[in-house]
C-alpha cells in the first residue's frame, strides 16, 4: 500500500524527523540521562556474571556506559543480530548473564528464530534490551517496532517488560537481572522522561499497579502510554473527569488478577492504551482474558497503532496522527464518554 | 567407555554405526546415511580428542560438543551410547513419543546434548558465545561444533566465522561434514560453497581438509587442530561418503533422507558386522 503523502507545497513550515539518538522527552519535561546504562553499571558491581553485548548499537542503547565502566565485560558483536543472540545463548550456557542490546526491530524481526531457538527454547538467562519500541522513531517501518510485543508474546518462556520512564527503567533493570530466565525489555534511551517519582512508584516484576485512581475511566496501559495516560488524566481532571491509570509494565506473564479486579469495579469506561499495533499486544491479551472470565465492562475501547505500515516523519506529528500523543488521547477519551 | 577402555577407534566407529542403524530400524527411516558418514569423525572426537565424564555430562571440566545439524542426533546418540552417557537399552525409544532421544537434537531432552539444533546455521553462533564464556572462566577446554555443508548456505554461519576470527577463538574447533547432499540435492549444485579451504583461510581460520572416513587422517586432523599454536579458530573440512560402511547404502542413489526398505536394516547390520575391524 502506497503511503498517503499530500501534494508538495513550496515554503510550507514542516517539523523534521529527529535524529535516532534524540530524546523522546517533551520540552521542559524532567529527565534522567541513560537510566539503563547507569543502572546496569550499578547492578553489575555485585554481579560479575553480567556481561554486555551489542550489535553495533551500544551508543544508541546506552550500553556504552556499561562498556566504559567494564571494558573487559563488553562484547561488540558487529552488525550481526543472529550472532549477538546465538553467542549470548552460549555465554549464558556457561553461567554468564548477557544483557544484549539493539533496536527492537532487529531483535524481534531479524533475529526472531535465534531468540526462539537458542534463548527461549534452550531456557538461557539472556536479557534482550531494545531501543525504539513501538512508534518511537520517525524513520518509517525499518525502525518502527510496532509489532514487537506481538512477536515476543508469541514466544513461550519469554518474560516481557515495557517500562514507562527513567525511574522504572532503573528499577526494572535491577529486577530482570535478579530474575533467572529469558527476558525482553523495551527501552527508552538518552534523556528519558522522569514521571513515576511523583507517584512513589516501585516496579515489581509480574505486577500491575494502580498509579492513580479515577471514577470515570480506567486506562490499562504500559510503557510510554502510561506516561501519556497520566498526562491525559491530569488534563481531564480539569474537566472533572476522573481517570484511573493501571500500569502493566510486565506484559508477560500478565497480572490478570489485578487487571480483572480493577475492571470489575463498576461503571467505568475501560480503555487499553499501548504503544503498539492493535494486533497481538496488551489490548488483545486483556480482551481475551475478560471474555474468558466473564468480565464485561460497560464499554471497552483500545488505543493502539493501526495495522498498517506507519509513516516516516517527525515523532510528535506521528504521535498526533496515530492517536498516542497526550492531546490525541484526551480528545479520544472524551469522545468515548 | 568405562567398560571398554582398550577398544580401537575403528571399533568405536563400528559400534557407533551399529547403534545408529539399530535406531534407524526403530523409526524405519531416518538420517542413517549421514550417521554412517560421520561415525569416524565422532569416534575420534569422543574417543580420542575430547575430555569428559560419561557419568557427569555437565562436568565443568568437559570439552563441549555442539551439534548444529540437529538431524544428526541419531549419530550423536549412537556415540553417547558407546561412551556410556546413555544406556544402550534406551536406543529403542529413538524418535518415539516420550523419548529423551528426539529425531532432532535438543538441549533439554538429552544428557550431553549442549544445544538445540535443527534450525540450521545456529550452532556456530552458540559456539562463539561458549568459547568467549570459557575464556572468561580461564578454562582450557575446547568447543567442538559439528555442522553440515548445507548449513554453509546460511548467512549466520559466515557471520559467526567472522566473529570467531575477530575474537581469535583458538578454543573453537569446527567440523563441517561435506557429504555434498542437502534437502534439494547435491550441496554444490544447490548453492556452491567452494572453494571452501580458500574461503576459510581468507576468513582467518586454521584450515584442514581431509577424507572424513579415513580414521587416521581424522585423528591427525584433530591432534593438529588442538596443537596449532595460532590465535585463531580451527576448522576441519571432512569430505565424507554417505552410507559409509554399508556397501549397498554407499552405492544407493543419494538423498537427504535415504530410502531403506524394512528388510534392509538387518542386512545393514550384517554388512557392518562383516566389515568389523579385527
Amino acid at each position: 500500500m502506497k503511503p498517503n503523502i499530500p501534494p508538495f507545497e513550496p515554503g510550507k513550515k514542516r517539523l523534521t524527523t529527529s535524529a535516532m539518538i534524540a530524546s523522546i522527552a517533551a520540552e521542559g519535561q524532567a529527565t534522567k540521562p541513560a537510566p539503563f546504562g547507569h543502572a546496569l553499571v550499578e547492578v553489575a558491581k555485585s554481579r560479575p556474571d553480567i556481561v554486555g553485548m551489542t550489535a553495533d548499537l551500544s551508543k544508541y542503547t546506552d550500553l556504552h556506559i556499561f562498556a566504559k565502566a567494564y571494558p573487559d565485560r563488553f562484547y561488540q558483536m558487529g552488525m550481526a543480530e543472529q550472532i549477538l543472540f546465538g553467542a549470548a545463548s552460549g555465554l549464558a550456557a556457561e553461567g554468564f548473564t548477557p544483557f544484549c542490546t539493539t533496536y527492537a526491530v532487529f531483535a524481534t524481526r531479524r533475529a526472531y528464530d535465534f531468540i526462539h531457538q537458542t534463548i527461549a527454547e534452550e531456557d538461557r538467562n539472556v536479557k534482550i534490551v531494545c531501543a525504539l519500541p513501538g512508534l518511537t522513531s520517525g524513520y518509517g517501518p525499518s525502525h518502527q517496532a510496532a509489532e514487537d510485543l506481538a512477536l515476543m508474546r508469541a514466544m513461550p518462556n519469554m518474560t516481557i517488560v515495557d517500562p514507562c520512564d527513567a525511574l522504572e527503567i532503573e528499577q526494572a533493570t535491577a529486577a530482570i537481572a535478579a530474575y533467572h530466565g529469558p527476558t525482553y525489555m523495551r527501552l527508552l534511551r538518552g534523556n528519558v522522561p522522569l514521571v513515576l517519582d511523583e507517584y512513589g512508584y516501585q516496579f515489581k516484576l509480574g505486577k500491575a499497579q494502580v498509579i492513580r485512581e479515577g471514577k470515570d475511566i480506567l486506562v490499562i496501559s504500559s510503557g510510554l502510554l502510561t506516561m501519556r495516560a497520566l498526562e491525559a488524566a491530569k488534563e481531564l481532571e480539569k474537566d472533572r473527569i476522573g481517570v484511573a491509570v493501571l500500569h502493566c509494565p510486565t506484559i508477560k506473564p500478565l497480572d490478570v488478577e489485578t487487571i480483572r479486579a480493577e475492571a470489575k469495579k463498576s461503571g467505568r469506561l475501560v480503555v487499553v492504551a499501548e504503544n503498539h499495533t492493535e494486533v497481538g499486544g496488551l489490548g488483545e491479551a486483556v480482551a481475551r482474558d475478560f471474555l474468558l472470565n466473564g468480565i464485561h465492562p460497560v464499554k471497552f475501547r483500545h488505543i493502539a497503532l493501526p495495522d498498517e505500515f506507519l509513516l516516516a516523519g517527525a515523532l510528535p506529528t506521528l504521535h498526533d496522527r496515530y492517536g498516542i500523543s497526550t492531546k490525541a488521547i484526551v480528545a479520544t477519551l472524551k469522545s468515548w464518554l | 567407555m568405562v567398560d571398554r577402555p582398550n577398544k580401537t577407534l575403528a571399533d568405536r566407529a563400528y559400534h557407533i554405526r551399529r547403534n545408529a542403524v539399530r535406531m534407524g530400524e526403530v523409526q524405519g527411516q531416518g538420517y542413517i546415511a549421514q550417521a554412517l558418514d560421520i561415525a569416524d569423525v565422532l569416534a575420534v572426537a569422543w574417543f580420542h580428542a575430547m575430555t569428559y565424564r560419561p557419568e557427569d555430562p555437565d562436568w565443568e571440566g568437559r570439552d563441549r560438543f555442539l551439534l548444529s545439524n540437529g538431524h544428526y542426533a541419531i549419530a550423536l546418540y549412537a556415540a553417547f551410547i558407546e561412551a556410556g552417557i546413555i544406556s544402550e537399552e534406551e536406543l529403542e525409544t529413538y524418535g518415539s513419543d516420550d523419548s529423551r532421544l528426539p529425531m532432532s537434537g535438543m538441549a533439554q531432552y538429552t544428557p550431553g546434548m549442549e544445544m538445540s539444533g535443527g534450525s540450521l546455521g545456529v550452532g556456530l553462533a552458540i559456539a562463539v558465545g561458549k568459547c568467549l564464556g570459557l575464556k572468561r572462566k580461564g578454562s582450557k577446554n575446547f568447543v567442538y561444533t559439528l555442522f553440515s555443508d548445507g548449513e554453509l548456505d546460511e548467512g549466520s554461519v559466515w557471520e559467526a566465522m567472522m566473529s570467531a576470527a575477530h575474537y581469535k577463538l583458538d578454543n573453537l574447533i569446527a567440523i563441517v561434514d561435506v557429504n555434498n547432499m542437502q534437502a534439494d540435492g547435491p550441496s554444490k549444485e544447490v548453492a556452491n560453497f567452494e572453494p571452501l579451504v580458500e574461503k576459510m583461510q581468507a576468513f582467518g581460520w586454521f584450515t584442514q581438509r581431509i577424507n572424513g572416513n579415513d580414521l587416521e587422517a581424522v585423528r591427525q586432523a584433530f591432534d593438529t587442530a588442538k596443537a596449532h599454536p595460532g590465535a585463531q579458530p580451527r576448522i576441519i573440512i571432512a569430505d565424507t561418503l554417505m552410507g559409509k560402511g554399508v556397501p549397498f547404502l554407499e552405492q544407493r542413489d543419494k538423498s537427504h533422507f535415504i530410502r531403506v526398505d524394512a528388510h534392509e536394516w538387518a542386512l545393514a547390520l550384517e554388512a557392518l558386522d562383516a566389515g568389523r575391524p579385527a
